[in-house]
C-alpha cells in the first residue's frame, strides 16, 4: 500500500475495494497506554466490543477474545465502559 | 431483540483503520444500527466526519457496500437507489432483501440536507435515514448547525466578550421529521446502545421511510476525554437534555424516563463548549437551558399521555 | 417506420418510452416540463417499467440518477436552464464515478434576467464537467441521438453520462414530422444495459465516492480524459451504425455546401436550419457559402473540425450564448483553439446571437455572410440582433 498507484492502475470507475483500510495502521495513535484484558473476570458482556470506535475488540463465537492492537488508538473507552466490579476487566496501561 | 452476543456473530461494518478521532462516538452508532439488521445493508453517506475518515482512497473501512455522492443530498441519492432496487427486483435481476440506510451528520441532515431528506420522506421510499447528531459541523472545525443547542460555543458563534456562543434553540428535527408522518420516527442517543439497536431493529421492520436522530458527543468539538463518549451520551437523556423517544404511526412513546431527572448543568459541566456558561454573568443563560429543557420534557410527556 | 408529426419534446418522450429506462428521477422547469410530464403519463399507462422519482428539486434529480446508475440501473432525466444550473454540483460527479446517465437537455437561458426562452447558456456552461454533449437541430435529431446516446454513454470503452439538447420552445415545442421507429426496434437497439459494477451486489461489497487526497485526485481525473477521447471512436462507429441500420448516418458534425464553400459559418442547434435556407438562397446568387453545423460538442472534434475548415477563406462562428470573458462565445473560442496549429487557417470572426430567445431570421444570416465577403475590416467579435 505505499506504493502510489499510476492512472492506469488504478481500479476502474473510481472504485474502491471494501476493507482495504485494515492495512492501515493506526495503532501508533495511542499516546503511551493501551487497554489489557482480564479475562479471569471478565462477565464476557461485550459491552467494550459494542462500544469500540474502531472495531478493535476482537470477538469469536460471540465471545470477545482480546484486542486488535494494530488499529486500538487507545481512547479508554472500553476500560471506561467495563461494568466488571469491584475490578474492571480492562484497564488502561502504560505500554512503555 | 438481539442480544450483543448475537449481534457480535453478524458482519461488522466497519474495520479498523479509520481516521476517525480516538474516542469518537459515530462508529458506534453505524455499528449498532447496521449489526441490527438481519438482511444485507447498503449505505448512503452524506460529506462529513463519517464519510471522510472512512473512505481515504486508497482506504475504506467498510466491509458492505457503500455510497457517497455529495453534502445534501445523502436522501435524495438513497432515494435513487431504493427505486432502482425495485425496477430491477420487478424485472428479476435481484431476489435478496436488502435494507438502505443513510448516514447524515446534523450539519448534512438538519441544515443542507434537510430538503432532500424532506422529499424522500414524503415520497414514502422504504429507507432508513440515521442523523448521526454531534451539533455542529465538526468535520470542518467545529462550526454551528441548526442542531447546535442554546449556549453552546462554536467557531461561527463563539463565545466572546460580548457574545456568549449561540443565541438561538436547536431545530427540533425529530418533531420536523414526525410532521411528515412517516411510519417510524426516533430520537437515540449512542450511549444507550440497546435502546438504539431496538429501535434500529424497529426500523427494519417496517416499510417505508424511517428516521432516527442519535445524539453523538464529539470529543473534539465538545471537549471533553475520549474515554467519555458513552457516558456523556447516557448524561444527555438522563437530563433530559437528550428525550429518547419513538413514534410510531403518529403514537409517541418515551423509552427511557429517569428516575431521577439530572440538573442540566450535571451535563454541561463535562464540556468546555459549554465552559463559559459557568461564569456568573451567564447564569441567566444556564436557567434559560434549563427552562428550555424543561418545556420540551413536559411537552414530550404530554404527547405521550395524549393516546 | 411509423411517420409521425411530434413537437421536440414529444419526441424526446417516445424516445424515451421506447428506451423504458429502468428509473427516471426528474422535476419539471419550462421548456423541458412535457418530456417528464408525458413520461409520467406513460408510467401511469403502465406504458413502461421505469420507476420515476418526482423528485423535489433538480439537484435531488440527479443525485437520485447518480444512485440509481451505481445499481447498474439505466437512468435518464430532462432539464432546462436554472434546473440544470442546480444540478451543477453533483454533474462532475456523475461524470468522475464514470455513471452513464442519460439527459434530455433543452437549452434555455440562464437568469438573470430569468426568461424561459432559448439560448445555449445553460448547456455551455456545462462544457467542462466530462459529460457528453450532443446537439439536436430539430426533433428528428433530438429523437435519434437519445438512441444513439444510450449506446455511446454504456458502451465500456466510455461510461460518461451524456446530454442530448434541443433548443427550448423552437424545437422543443415546434411540431415537425419526423420518422419515428418501432417499439421493437429500439428495444433491441438499444438493449440490456451491461453495468461495469452494481451497489446492489452485496456479496461483493465495494466503495463509490471516496476521498481523495492529494496523491490520488489528479490520477482519478485522467480516466475521464481517456473515456472522453475514446468516445470519438464510440460515437462515429454508432452514428454509421444508426445510419446501416435505419437510413440516418451522424458524425460529429454536418457539412451543408462546405466543400467548395470559400465562405461559411458555424453554429449548433436549430439556427442550421434557417442558416440552411439562407445558404440555399446565396448560392443561387452565385456565392459560395456553406455551414458546418456541430453536432458533437463534447468531447470537441478538434482535428476534424480543422481539417474541415482549414482551406476556408473566412468564417463566422455563431455563438448563442456569451462567456463574459470579453473575447467572445464559447463556441468561438473552441474553432480557434482548433484552428490555431493549422498551416492554414481561415478568418475567423463570432457572432454572438439569440439570447434569451431573440429571434434569428435568413436575413440576419445572410447579413453574416455579406460580412464575410467584404473586403474590408470588421471586427472580430459581434453581437447580432441587439438594440444598442
Amino acid at each position: 500500500m505505499n506504493k502510489l498507484m499510476g492512472w492506469k492502475e488504478l481500479p476502474p470507475c473510481d472504485q474502491l475495494g471494501a476493507k482495504t483500510a485494515e492495512a492501515f495502521e493506526t495503532g501508533d495513535w495511542r499516546l503511551g497506554e493501551k487497554p489489557v484484558w482480564h479475562p479471569d473476570i471478565c462477565i464476557q458482556c461485550l459491552i467494550c466490543w459494542i462500544s469500540c470506535p474502531d472495531s478493535a475488540v476482537t470477538v469469536e463465537g460471540g465471545k470477545m477474545t482480546g484486542f486488535d492492537y494494530k488499529h486500538c488508538k487507545g481512547c479508554g473507552i472500553c476500560a471506561h465502559e467495563c461494568p466488571t466490579k469491584p475490578k474492571k476487566s480492562i484497564t488502561m496501561e502504560s505500554e512503555k | 431483540m438481539a442480544t450483543l452476543k448475537e449481534l457480535s456473530t453478524r458482519k461488522d461494518p466497519l474495520t479498523g483503520g479509520h481516521r476517525a478521532c480516538s474516542g469518537c462516538g459515530f462508529p458506534q452508532i453505524v455499528r449498532m444500527v447496521c449489526l441490527a439488521s438481519k438482511d444485507p445493508v447498503v449505505v448512503v453517506a452524506a460529506t462529513g466526519c463519517l464519510e471522510v475518515t472512512t473512505t481515504i482512497f486508497p482506504y475504506s473501512a467498510w466491509t458492505i457496500p457503500f455510497v457517497h455522492n455529495a453534502f445534501e443530498n445523502a436522501a435524495a441519492t438513497l432515494s435513487g437507489i431504493e427505486a432502482a432496487y425495485h425496477a430491477l427486483s420487478k424485472k428479476g435481476k435481484i431476489s435478496k432483501k436488502i435494507n438502505f440506510v443513510a448516514f447524515g451528520g446534523d450539519g448534512g441532515t438538519y441544515d443542507i440536507g434537510l430538503q432532500s431528506l424532506s422529499g424522500a420522506m414524503e415520497r414514502g421510499h422504504d429507507l432508513l435515514y440515521v442523523c448521526y447528531n454531534n451539533q455542529a459541523y465538526m468535520n470542518t472545525g467545529v462550526q454551528r448547525s441548526g442542531a447546535t443547542p442554546l449556549g453552546a460555543n462554536t467557531t461561527t458563534e463563539p463565545a466572546g466578550k460580548v457574545k456568549q456562543g449561540k443565541m438561538e434553540k436547536r431545530k427540533d428535527l425529530t418533531e420536523i421529521m414526525v410532521a411528515h408522518d412517516i411510519p417510524y420516527v426516533a430520537q437515540a442517543t449512542v450511549g444507550f446502545w440497546a435502546d438504539l439497536t431496538r429501535k434500529a431493529e424497529k426500523a427494519f421492520s417496517v416499510t417505508g421511510p424511517k428516521f432516527i436522530n442519535v445524539l453523538q458527543p464529539c470529543r473534539l468539538g465538545w471537549q471533553y476525554k475520549p474515554e467519555e463518549t458513552m457516558a456523556i451520551g447516557r448524561l444527555a437523556a438522563e437530563t433530559c437534555f437528550w428525550p429518547l423517544y419513538e413514534v410510531e404511526n403518529g403514537k409517541y412513546k418515551i423509552t427511557y424516563k429517569p428516575k431521577d431527572k439530572k440538573p442540566a448543568v450535571d451535563f454541561l459541566k463535562k464540556q468546555d463548549r459549554f465552559r463559559h456558561l459557568f461564569k456568573p454573568q451567564n447564569a441567566g443563560l444556564l436557567e434559560d437551558i434549563q427552562k428550555e429543557i424543561d418545556q420540551r420534557w413536559e411537552e414530550l410527556l404530554a404527547k405521550e399521555e395524549k393516546v | 417506420m411509423p411517420t409521425a408529426a411530434k413537437t421536440g419534446n414529444e419526441a424526446m418522450a417516445e424516445a424515451m418510452r421506447q428506451i423504458n429506462p429502468d428509473v427516471v428521477a426528474a422535476y419539471p422547469i419550462t421548456p423541458a416540463t412535457e418530456v417528464v410530464m408525458i413520461f409520467a403519463q406513460f408510467v401511469a399507462d403502465g406504458l413502461v417499467d421505469t420507476e420515476y422519482i418526482p423528485v423535489e428539486s433538480e439537484h435531488s434529480a440527479m443525485s437520485a440518477c447518480l444512485g440509481a446508475a451505481t445499481t447498474g440501473a439505466r437512468v435518464m432525466t430532462s432539464t432546462s436552464s436554472q434546473g440544470l444550473a442546480l444540478m451543477y454540483e453533483i454533474l462532475p460527479i456523475a461524470s468522475g464515478l464514470r455513471l452513464p446517465i442519460i439527459m434530455c437537455d433543452v437549452n434555455r437561458a440562464l437568469s438573470a434576467p430569468i426568461n424561459i426562452h432559448c439560448d445555449h447558456s445553460d448547456t455551455m456552461a456545462a462544457r467542462d464537467f466530462g459529460w457528453l454533449q450532443l446537439f439536436s437541430e430539430n426533433a428528428q435529431e433530438a429523437y435519434d441521438n437519445l438512441l444513439q446516446a444510450v449506446r455511446i454513454a454504456e458502451d465500456p470503452r466510455v461510461l460518461l453520462p451524456a446530454m442530448v439538447t434541443t433548443d427550448g420552445f423552437i424545437i422543443s415545442h415546434g411540431m415537425e414530422k419526423m420518422e419515428m421507429l418501432e417499439d421493437a426496434q429500439v428495444k433491441e437497439y438499444v438493449g440490456e444495459k451491461k453495468a461495469p459494477y452494481s451497489i446492489l451486489d452485496v456479496d461483493k461489497p465495494i466503495t463509490i465516492g471516496a476521498l481523495d487526497l492529494t496523491d490520488y485526485y489528479f490520477e482519478h481525473k485522467m480516466p475521464v480524459n481517456e473515456a472522453m477521447k475514446a468516445s470519438k471512436e464510440v460515437i462515429l462507429e454508432v452514428g454509421r451504425d444508426f445510419g446501416k441500420r435505419f437510413g440516418r448516418p451522424y458524425e460529429f458534425f454536418e457539412k451543408y455546401k462546405l466543400d467548395d464553400a470559400e465562405v461559411a459559418i458555424v453554429a449548433l442547434g436549430s439556427t442550421c436550419g434557417t442558416a440552411k435556407v439562407a445558404i440555399d438562397q446565396l448560392r443561387e446568387q452565385g456565392i459560395k457559402a456553406g455551414m458546418l453545423k456541430i453536432r458533437v460538442f463534447r468531447p470537441f472534434p478538434a482535428e476534424e473540425i480543422a481539417l474541415a475548415l482549414s482551406k476556408l477563406k473566412s468564417i463566422a462562428v455563431l455563438d448563442r450564448s456569451d462567456s463574459f470573458n470579453t473575447q467572445g462565445g464559447p463556441v468561438f473560442t473552441e474553432v480557434c483553439s482548433a484552428l490555431y496549429n493549422s498551416a492554414s487557417r481561415p478568418k475567423i470572426t463570432n457572432y454572438i446571437y439569440g439570447l434569451g430567445g431573440r429571434d434569428i431570421n435568413v436575413s440576419q444570416i445572410k447579413g453574416v455572410f455579406s460580412d464575410l465577403l467584404k473586403v474590408e475590416k470588421i471586427s472580430i467579435i459581434n453581437y447580432l440582433g441587439v438594440r444598442q
